[in-house]
């Protein structure tokens, strides 16, 4: 068993990300006009079928994957270069002030990304950009926390108090001692986060209120479905397959990492 | 405890104020003029001005704020902007929908996690526990929606055991009301015993090392008696501190969910409503949705108090 989480994830996150890479450069169709019959089955010349406008599954599928990674990686950027940073500054507070914020980032949470990204949405119009901006900002407390959790352990170390014996500023130690100590569990975060990114911007998509049509995503293929799945129900199945492959990667390999990281979880998991 | 109570429930009027605050200073000054947008570009400055007053949206932004806040307190989420209609109206009858589904699928997630989270912690070195993992990994992957479309189209089309989508009040047919949420229920509460399960297994993980879990097995008693004599106890205290994340996660998941089975749900109106860019009942469902988790994490703060003696003097978690 062990390694078996990471390996399967990393496996399952290539090929997300493979497909995403191939399809901006190739797919069989182009996924956003017509390329035959409509509902066809799967066959040769459609290995997934097409869909209710004659579209391509196969090539829809591929590009949705290219919408999922970037949407994905903007988000979760948004997120560690925000929540990173206030992470280290928080830990630098004193008590009292390092509380306030704690609590801030509490009330933070009663704001889901979906919830922040339907209010974004509804003030600005549903597009790429505003989901991207709703994931990222609602996942900001989730990096806040362990950045915070995870300097606070750096800097009550003994090398962190030789820095500052030598008169290094707070500023070259959280660069030069810090940030490099708690790379390993921001990576584990990120991908965590990753896979609720893909969560919710598959829910928004399918709302519709994500990225905007003709743009093929996973989301809006299933929107798109809603009024032919009870008769064609491979439509619903084939997009709904892909974001759970795509979200069960990432969290795979978020597990397998912090396990590999921290030895002392190997035990419980053999 | 009356004084550690007490603080808590400080935080959270203040947690409530703010998020109070965020909402209203988002709908209210972030976007563009609603009477520009009622009345179109071909509206005079006049007409604009007069449309202005008559939304309210002439007076300053903290007394607006000031007034939204005192008529919530009274149950009055004031009027669209759009077609004049009363929030509190448009709200009260998705209220029963969203509550009754948010309610049931926590319930439901929590009865399937707690068994399921135990066993896989117990029977970690057996096939049991891997499978149960496995199920969790696997249920934490699958969006609820896209559950619940699958559930819809098996039980509800194919297999016609139960009706696949829309809904009946509880007042009109009881029977029907229970029939129409079980779908969207078992979809939303499915996904989240996934998430759930993972938190059971390691908050009992935890209690296997403890001490006084080893003297009590160390005294001849089985591992299920010990278990359920000092175990439970002291992984509510850890799940119960999940539960509030649990709701809010149930509550937007609800939103999607009742696009699925199309429900009258708060979701639905909350749809509507973004859509039209309809401010007013943008800011009042949002602060609802808000307020209950706000609730919720509230009393699971209290419920800590309740259970964790150590915290009755004050002492914080």
């Amino acid at each position: 068993m062990r390694g078996l989480e990471l390996r399967v994830g990393a496996v399952l996150v290539t090929l997300v990300v493979a497909a995403a890479l191939l399809s901006r450069f190739w797919t069989p169709y182009d996924p956003t006009m017509p390329a035959g019959a409509r509902l066809q089955p799967a066959s040769a010349a459609h290995p997934l079928g097409t869909d209710a406008f004659g579209r391509d599954l196969l090539s829809r599928l591929l590009a949705g994957a290219q919408s999922t990674v970037y949407v994905g990686v903007i988000a979760v950027g948004i997120a560690v270069l925000i929540g990173v940073p206030l992470g280290l500054w928080a830990a630098q507070l004193p008590g009292r002030a390092s509380e306030v914020l704690l609590r801030a980032t509490d009330v933070a949470q009663a704001f889901p990304a979906l919830l922040l990204a339907i209010l974004l949405a509804g003030l600005f119009g549903g597009s790429t950009e505003t989901a991207m901006v709703a994931i990222g900002l609602a996942s900001i407390p989730q990096f806040l926390r362990v950045a915070r959790a995870g300097a606070l352990q750096v800097l009550a170390s003994d090398f962190v108090l030789a820095a500052r014996a030598c008169g290094i500023g707070r500023l070259a130690i959280a660069r030069t001692h810090v940030l490099p100590n708690i790379a390993p569990l921001v990576g584990v975060q990120a991908t965590v986060s990753f896979a609720l990114a893909i969560l919710a911007e598959a829910a928004l998509s399918y709302l519709g209120l994500g990225t905007r049509p003709p743009t093929p995503t996973w989301g809006s293929m299933l929107q798109q479905a809603q009024s032919v799945w009870f008769a064609h129900p491979e439509q619903a199945v084939i997009p709904g397959v892909a974001i759970a492959v795509a979200v069960l990667g990432f969290n795979l390999l978020g597990d397998g990492l912090r396990e590999h990281l921290d030895p002392r979880l190997r035990e419980e998991v053999a | 405890m009356i004084r550690s109570i007490a603080g808590r429930l400080g935080v959270f009027a203040l947690s409530l104020l703010g998020a109070s605050v965020v909402i209203f200073l988002a709908c209210q000054a972030l976007p563009g003029d609603p009477a520009t947008a009622l009345l179109g570009t071909s509206a005079t400055p006049e007409t604009i001005a007069a449309k202005r007053a008559e939304l309210g949206l002439d007076r300053p932004l903290p007394v607006r704020y000031v007034e939204w806040v005192a008529g919530m307190l009274r149950g009055d989420f004031g009027r669209s902007f759009a077609t004049g209609d009363s929030v509190t109206a448009l709200i009260a009858p998705t209220l029963p929908v969203t509550g009754s589904l948010a309610a049931l699928s926590l319930l439901l997630a929590i009865v399937i996690a707690l068994p399921l989270g135990m066993v896989s912690a117990l029977r970690r070195r057996h096939w049991q526990g891997g499978a149960v993992s496995v199920l969790a990994q696997l249920g934490m992957a699958v969006p609820a929606f896209w559950a619940g479309i699958l559930l819809s189209i098996f039980f509800g089309v194919r297999l016609r055991v139960l009706p696949p989508n829309m809904y009946v009040p509880f007042a009109q047919d009881p029977v029907e009301w229970a029939r129409h949420l079980v779908l969207p229920v078992v979809s939303l509460a499915l996904v989240q015993a996934a998430v759930l399960i993972r938190y059971v297994r390691s908050a009992f993980l935890e209690v296997l090392h403890e001490d006084y879990f080893r003297t009590a097995r160390a005294v001849g008693w089985t591992q299920g008696r010990a278990l359920l004599r000092h175990g439970v106890r002291n992984a509510a205290l850890s799940l119960v501190t999940v539960l509030g994340l649990q709701l809010a996660a149930i509550l937007v998941g609800a939103v999607v969910v009742e696009k699925v089975f199309i429900l009258p749900g708060l979701g639905s109106l909350l749809l509507t409503y973004a859509d039209r860019k309809d401010v007013m009942v943008l800011q009042a469902v949002v602060m609802l949705l808000v307020l209950a988790v706000l609730v919720i994490n509230a009393l699971v703060e209290v419920a800590y108090v309740l259970i964790d003696p150590r915290l009755r003097a004050g002492g914080r978690a």
